[in-house]
């Protein structure tokens, strides 16, 4: 384990990587992917089928695949948010994770909504709620209850995910791990390990907050 | 169907009153079932009319229809003269001039009994939340069940929840209430404290459309009672007169059915 001690600050920065891909894919993606499934459940034909395409397009191809599409093809197409290529490049990885986790955050919304009355929704109607608000006042706030644990889950997958950009230029643990068994070949064991337990504990912080989340909503 | 009967219930209201409601040629096919097969009926301002029928027959459907819960597939229905909009905002405009009532109550589930009242007035009518809260206790007062205002749907009994639900549908001043099968999810103990409720209202002048199995509430609130069986109205009738001459075999034979017991 010496070798780490040896070389916290590449660690450390490995860690960071990971945490700020992770913070950012998991904002952008809850956001995008609610989008999504309110695209899927809404009174519009064209939504749902649109909502539809997209989860369906998206979902049935390789992570891998999309992030060397933002980091290879977004250039090409001239789409670019800065100057600065690590920030650039961080940019691309979290697009690409956040437009391959929304799907499953779609999905898991979308599998709360299903499990609310639909008579909750028929009431709400009924008495002149618009579209959005029947969503957003009465079958949302309902349905949190069943759509945390599988976001838990599907947020906890994105965690490790992120470890595929390590592939499109960001720094993060996979790329800490890469670069300390260059730099220490005879260690390669306890530089495994080391990774090893940094995903478990960020995972199992993350799972804790999912907990404290669930217990919080059963409350409610 | 008869030319006489059809003439009871197609064009202007028996009552000579204005119409509110107005259903004309209404088709309806759940795949290959026919539930609504040209449907002609007309509500006029501040009448109740009572929907009976076997089930299966389209009266929860028909009743539905009128606030565009179930989409028809053709005719036409008008509230007030104008035709019901598609979706969108002048739909969910219409529908807070329409009360429902349903069977299985669907108070929201996750508000207090009084946030179940006050949701459509403030979000749909721009109520201040005060003054909507002094409506919302009043209403609450009005079907009894005030001392309820600060549980959960889940803490309260059948008969309070529809009650409740009564009031939320009250609150947004709607021009007419749709009751379907109010007290059918109902213990028996519970059903009265509902259906007075639904009589006092009736007493007040509200427009009304309940299908309902209660006989009694028919004999007792009711302008005219409708007969349905297989998406068809049969029978379009004063209360006293269904249930003392009802013309037709259909209806002959229901209420043989339910009034033995």
């Amino acid at each position: 384990m010496q070798v780490i001690v040896d070389n916290l600050d590449t660690f450390g920065r490995g860690v960071w990587g990971t945490v700020v891909l992770f913070l950012w894919a998991t904002a952008g993606s809850l956001v995008f992917g609610t989008l999504l499934a309110v695209l899927r459940v809404a009174p519009s034909a064209a939504m749902r089928a649109a909502g539809t395409a997209y989860v369906n397009l998206v979902r049935n191809t390789p992570l891998t695949l999309i992030m060397v599409f933002c980091v290879l093809g977004l250039p090409i197409l001239r789409i670019t948010f800065t100057d600065a290529v690590g920030t650039q490049f961080r940019i691309y990885a979290i697009l690409a994770l956040v437009a391959y986790t929304s799907c499953f955050v779609c999905e898991a919304i979308r599998s709360g909504i299903n499990t609310v009355p639909v008579g909750q929704a028929e009431a709400a109607r009924a008495i002149g709620l618009p579209f959005g608000q029947v969503l957003s006042l009465v079958v949302l706030p309902q349905a949190v209850k069943a759509v945390i644990p599988p976001l838990g889950s599907v947020l906890i997958a994105m965690l490790k995910n992120t470890s595929i950009a390590s592939a499109a230029s960001n720094y993060e643990l996979i790329s800490a791990m890469r670069n300390l068994i260059e730099q220490n070949g005879n260690a390669v064991i306890a530089i495994l390990l080391g990774i090893t337990v940094a995903y478990v504990l960020l995972v199992a912080v993350v799972s804790v907050v999912i907990a404290l989340l669930e217990r919080a909503a059963v409350t409610v | 169907m008869s030319d006489q009967q059809r003439s009871t219930h197609a064009g202007a209201s028996p009552s000579g009153r204005r119409p509110l409601v107005v259903l004309e040629g209404v088709d309806k096919h759940f795949g290959a079932l026919h539930v609504l097969k040209s449907v002609d009926l007309t509500i006029a301002h501040g009448e109740v009319v009572v929907v009976i029928g076997p089930s299966g027959s389209g009266k929860s459907t028909l009743c539905r229809t009128i606030n565009r819960l179930e989409t028809i597939d053709g005719g036409r229905i008008t509230i007030d003269g104008a035709d019901l909009p598609a979706e969108g905002k002048e739909l969910a405009q219409l529908r807070a001039d329409v009360g429902m009532v349903f069977q299985s109550f669907n108070l929201f589930a996750h508000k207090t009994v009084r946030e179940n009242v006050t949701l459509g007035p403030v979000k749909v009518r721009g109520v201040p939340a005060k003054q909507a809260k002094e409506r919302a206790d009043a209403l609450l007062e009005r079907v009894g069940v005030a001392s309820q205002a600060d549980k959960y749907p889940a803490q309260l009994s059948g008969g309070q929840q529809q009650r409740v639900a009564i009031a939320r549908a009250l609150a947004m001043d709607p021009k007419v209430m749709l009751f379907d099968e109010p007290t059918s999810a109902l213990d028996p103990e519970m059903i009265n404290e509902v259906l007075d409720v639904m009589t006092g209202l009736a007493k007040d002048g509200m427009t009304m459309v309940v299908v309902t199995h209660e006989m009694g509430f028919a004999r007792r609130a009711a302008d005219r009672v409708v007969f349905m069986a297989d998406g068809e109205i049969l029978e379009d009738a004063e209360p006293e007169t269904f249930f003392t001459a009802p013309t037709h075999e259909r209806s002959k034979d229901f209420l043989s059915k339910i009034l033995t017991h």
